[in-house]
C-alpha cells in the first residue's frame, strides 16, 4: 500500500548541475538525469527517504522531505 | 593612573613601551636579529598584562596571525627585519587590501639577502612602500632618538586604528640597539585611538567596506553580531568577492585615496635652524642624529645650514618638504642607503634644485665627519 | 535549523564544476554543524587559496578568505586571541601540505584547537590541473604529462606525527562519515584533522581515466574500507578515526602562562 502522504523531493534544477550522483546511487532508482542534464523525480513513491541523494548532491539542489507518517515513526 | 617613569633603554625596549602605552595586546613574531629583543620583552610583557603573545613558526604566519587577531578586535603588532620583512610582504598586501589594522615595526639591517644582520642600513625605505605587489597606498614613520620611537609608535598605532592600514615602523639597527633615556608619559598624556565600531544593530545589513564620508570604515568584530566576509580578492562593500570593473577601480582608489588626501595629517617631521638656512640637510633615523650634530655643529661656527628631520617617510610629505625648503640653495639628503629618499626630495622640489645624496652604506652609522666631507665636496671644496 | 539557514544563498549556484566533491563537503559540514546546534556568531571559518578555499564564501559564518597556504596561520591568530569560538579552517590539498606544509604541522604540534578539514582531491584545480604533494606517484597533470616522480604525503600519517590530537579520513562518498567525523573533529578539544577524499572530474579524474564524478565515487566506495577492516583488506585505503588522544591544548595552555606571569612579580618589571 503506498503511503498517504508520501516523501516530497525537491529539485532545485538552477542549481543542479547534473554530475548525476544522485541517479547513480538512489537504491530505488527514483531519480533519472533528464535530456536537460538535471536531476528528475520519475519514482517517488518508491523513495525510502534515505536521503543519500540530499546529502550526496555537490550542488546543494536537493531536499527530501518525509511523509508525516514517518517522519512520526522515526520519532517513536 | 600610571605614573611618568623615565628608563634607561635600547630603542627596540622603547618600541615595545610606545606598544604598550597605545593599547598593545597581541603580538606574533619570529626570532631575527636586530629586532628580537621587542618580542623577548613583549614575551614577558603581555601576558603578565593579560595580553597574547605567541612565537610562530616563521615570518609569514607572524604576519597572519597578527591579521586574524586584529579582525576579532585586538590592537596587533609584530616586529621583523630585512629578510623577515621581505617574507611578510604579501601578507601585508593583504592587510591592505582587506584594510585590516596592524604595525609592522621594520629594525633594518643591512641588505640584499641575509646581508648584514648585526649593523645599520636604511635599505628597505623603498621596500616599506612598493614591497608588495599591486597598486596601493601604505603608511611608514621612522624616529632617531627613544623618545620619538615611543611617540611615533604610539602613532603608528592610532593611524592604523584610523585608517584601517596596516603601519610600517621603519627603524634601525642603531636606534634599536643604542640605550638611552626614555620617559614614559602618564597614561592618557597621549590621546589614543580606538578603532571606530559599527553601531549597526543585530539584524540590520551592515557593509563592512562601505566608507564613511570621511574615509572611515566602521568595523564589527569576528565573534560579533555581524557575520561577514573578509578576502584578499577585489570586494563589494559586504567584502564578497567582485571583479566588476566599476568595483575594482573603486576599490583600488578608496585604498589611495584614505592615505594619499590625509597625507598633510599623517606628515610627521621636525625642524631645526631652517628659516634662514641656505643649506638644508633632510634625513631620517639614526642617520639624522649625525645631520643634527652637523646642523647644530656648524650653526655654531655661522653657516646657514638647518635640518628636516623626517618622520613620516610614507606617504611622502612633499608638500612640506617643497614648503621647507624651498628657500634653500642647496638640499642635502643624508641617508644609509642608495638614495630612497633623496630621488623623493628630488621629485618634491624640481628643477633646477640642488639635491645632493651624501650616503653611507658600509654597515657603520653615517658620522658628522662623513656629512661635513660630504658638504666640502658639493661646495668644491674637496674632501 | 536547515541547510539553508547555515549558507549565503545568494551566491549559489556555486562556482565549483559539476560532480565536483567538494559541494558534497560543503554540504556535509553544514549537517555537522546543525549537528551540533551552533551558534552561527560562534563560528569563524578561515580559509586559504584555491577551489576548496571558495568554501568559506558560501557559508554564513565569519568567515575569512587568506592567502594560499596560509589559513592556518590567520586562524591560529584568532584562536589565540578568541578562544572561545570555534575555528574551522577548509584547505585543499596543495593549500593544506604544499606551500601550506609548515603552518599544518606547526598547528598541529601546538595542538591549538582548531579543525582542519583537507579536501583532498589530489590536485591544483583552480590553476588547471597540475600534480599536488597528494597526487602520489604515476599520476598525470598539467606537470607531469609523463606522470610524477613525486611520491606523495600519507596526510593522516603526517598530522599524527605532527602531533594533532584527533585525525580522520573519509571520502565523498561516506557522506554520514563526513559529518559524524567533522562534528567529532569540530568538538574535539585540540587540533583536529579530517581528509576528504574528494574527487575532481574536471581534472583529476580526466587526467587520469577515472572517469566522471559517479565513477570516482564507485572507487572511493570500492577502493576504501573501515580502518577495522583494514588487515583483510591492505590494499585499500583505510577510512576512520586514526587518532584520538588527549594532550594540552595550546590556548588552555596560555591561560595557565598568564596566570603564572601575573602573579610573578618580577614579569611586570
Amino acid at each position: 500500500m503506498k503511503p498517504k502522504h508520501p516523501t516530497v523531493i525537491c529539485i532545485n534544477t538552477d542549481w543542479c548541475k547534473g554530475c548525476g550522483i544522485c541517479a547513480a546511487f538512489c537504491p530505488k532508482q527514483v531519480l533519472v538525469m533528464n535530456q536537460r542534464d538535471k536531476a528528475e523525480v520519475v519514482a517517488a513513491e518508491n523513495c525510502i527517504a534515505c536521503k543519500q541523494c540530499e546529502q550526496r548532491c555537490p550542488d546543494l539542489a536537493i531536499q527530501v522531505i518525509k511523509s508525516p507518517a514517518k517522519e512520526e515513526k522515526e520519532a517513536s | 593612573m600610571t605614573a611618568k617613569t623615565t628608563k634607561f633603554v635600547q630603542g627596540n625596549e622603547a618600541c615595545v613601551e610606545g606598544a604598550l602605552y597605545a593599547g598593545l595586546d597581541f603580538f606574533a613574531g619570529y626570532p631575527i636579529t636586530p629586532s628580537t629583543e621587542i618580542m623577548e620583552l613583549l614575551a614577558r610583557r603581555l601576558p603578565a598584562n593579560g595580553g597574547k603573545f605567541i612565537q610562530m613558526e616563521d615570518e609569514i604566519a607572524s604576519m597572519c596571525a597578527v591579521i586574524g587577531a586584529s579582525l576579532t578586535g585586538r590592537k596587533v603588532l609584530t616586529a621583523t627585519s630585512g629578510p623577515g620583512f621581505s617574507l611578510k610582504q604579501e601578507a601585508l598586501g593583504f592587510a591592505v587590501m582587506a584594510e585590516i589594522p596592524c604595525v609592522i615595526v621594520n629594525v633594518q639591517r643591512g641588505g640584499p639577502s641575509t646581508g648584514n644582520p648585526t649593523h645599520v642600513a636604511q635599505g628597505d625605505v623603498n621596500q616599506a612602500r612598493w614591497g608588495t605587489h599591486g597598486d596601493h597606498a601604505i603608511v611608514a614613520l621612522t624616529a632617531s632618538n627613544h623618545q620619538d620611537v615611543f611617540a611615533m609608535t604610539v602613532e603608528a598605532f592610532n593611524i592604523a586604528e584610523t585608517y584601517r592600514t596596516p603601519v610600517i615602523l621603519l627603524l634601525d639597527e642603531v636606534v634599536g640597539h643604542m640605550r638611552e633615556r626614555l620617559t614614559v608619559p602618564e597614561a592618557g598624556a597621549i590621546p589614543l585611538v580606538e578603532r571606530l565600531r559599527t553601531s549597526v544593530r543585530k539584524g540590520v545589513d551592515y557593509h563592512p567596506y562601505l566608507p564613511r564620508d570621511d574615509g572611515r570604515l566602521p568595523m564589527s568584530d569576528f565573534g560579533g553580531v555581524h557575520r561577514y566576509n573578509v578576502t584578499g580578492l577585489f570586494h563589494d562593500m559586504w567584502g564578497f568577492p567582485s571583479d566588476n570593473p566599476g568595483v575594482v577601480h573603486g576599490l583600488i582608489r578608496h585604498l589611495m585615496d584614505k592615505i594619499e588626501n590625509n597625507a598633510h595629517r599623517l606628515a610627521h617631521y621636525k625642524t631645526y635652524h631652517l628659516q634662514d638656512a641656505e643649506t638644508v640637510l633632510i634625513s631620517y633615523g639614526s642617520a639624522a642624529r649625525s645631520a643634527l650634530h652637523v646642523t647644530e655643529n656648524l650653526r655654531a661656527r655661522g653657516e646657514r645650514i638647518g635640518l628636516m628631520e623626517l618622520q613620516t617617510l610614507w606617504p611622502f610629505p612633499a608638500e612640506q618638504v617643497a614648503r621647507e625648503c624651498g628657500h634653500a640653495k642647496q638640499v642635502v639628503v643624508v641617508e644609509m642607503n642608495t638614495g630612497h629618499m633623496c630621488q623623493m626630495v628630488r621629485a618634491a622640489l624640481g628643477p633646477p634644485a640642488r639635491v645632493f645624496l651624501a650616503n653611507r652604506m658600509d654597515g657603520v652609522l653615517i658620522t658628522p665627519t662623513d656629512i661635513k666631507a660630504h658638504l666640502r665636496l658639493i661646495a668644491g671644496r674637496g674632501v | 535549523m536547515s541547510v539553508q539557514d547555515y549558507i549565503r544563498e545568494r551566491f549559489f549556484p556555486h562556482i565549483w564544476c559539476p560532480g565536483c566533491g567538494h559541494g558534497t563537503v560543503l554540504n556535509n559540514l553544514v549537517r555537522a554543524v546543525e549537528t551540533l546546534g551552533l551558534d552561527k556568531n560562534e563560528i569563524v571559518m578561515v580559509s586559504g587559496i584555491g577551489c576548496s578555499s571558495r568554501i568559506a564564501g558560501y557559508l554564513d559564518f565569519h568567515t575569512l578568505h587568506t592567502l594560499h597556504g596560509r589559513a592556518l596561520a590567520f586562524a591560529t591568530g584568532v584562536k589565540l586571541s578568541r578562544p572561545e569560538l570555534n575555528v574551522i579552517v577548509p584547505m585543499g590539498d596543495g593549500d593544506a601540505l604544499a606551500i601550506g606544509g609548515n603552518h599544518f604541522i606547526h598547528a598541529a604540534r601546538r595542538n591549538i584547537n582548531i579543525t582542519a578539514i583537507v579536501m583532498n582531491n589530489r590536485i591544483y584545480g583552480m590553476t588547471g590541473g597540475q600534480f599536488s604533494p597528494l597526487s602520489g606517484e604515476a599520476t598525470t597533470a598539467t606537470t607531469a604529462p609523463f606522470g610524477t616522480i613525486d611520491p606523495d604525503f600519507d596526510t593522516v600519517a603526517l598530522a599524527t606525527a605532527a602531533g594533532a590530537s584527533y585525525v580522520a579520513r573519509t571520502t565523498t562518498y561516506h557522506v554520514q562519515e563526513i559529518r559524524k567525523r567533522i562534528a567529532e573533529a569540530i568538538v574535539h578539544p585540540g587540533f583536529a584533522v579530517v581528509e576528504v577524499m574528494s574527487q575532481c572530474p574536471t581534472y583529476f579524474g580526466r587526467k587520469n581515466k577515472q572517469g566522471d564524478a559517479v565513477e570516482m565515487l564507485r572507487r572511493y566506495k570500492e577502493g576504501t574500507v573501515p580502518l577495522d577492516k583494514q588487515p583483510a583488506d591492505p590494499e585499500k585505503i583505510p577510512r576512520g578515526v586514526f587518532v584520538q588522544r588527549e594532550r594540552p591544548e595550546y590556548c588552555k595552555r596560555y591561560e595557565h602562562l598568564v596566570q603564572a606571569a601575573m602573579t610573578d612579580g618580577a614579569a611586570l618589571t
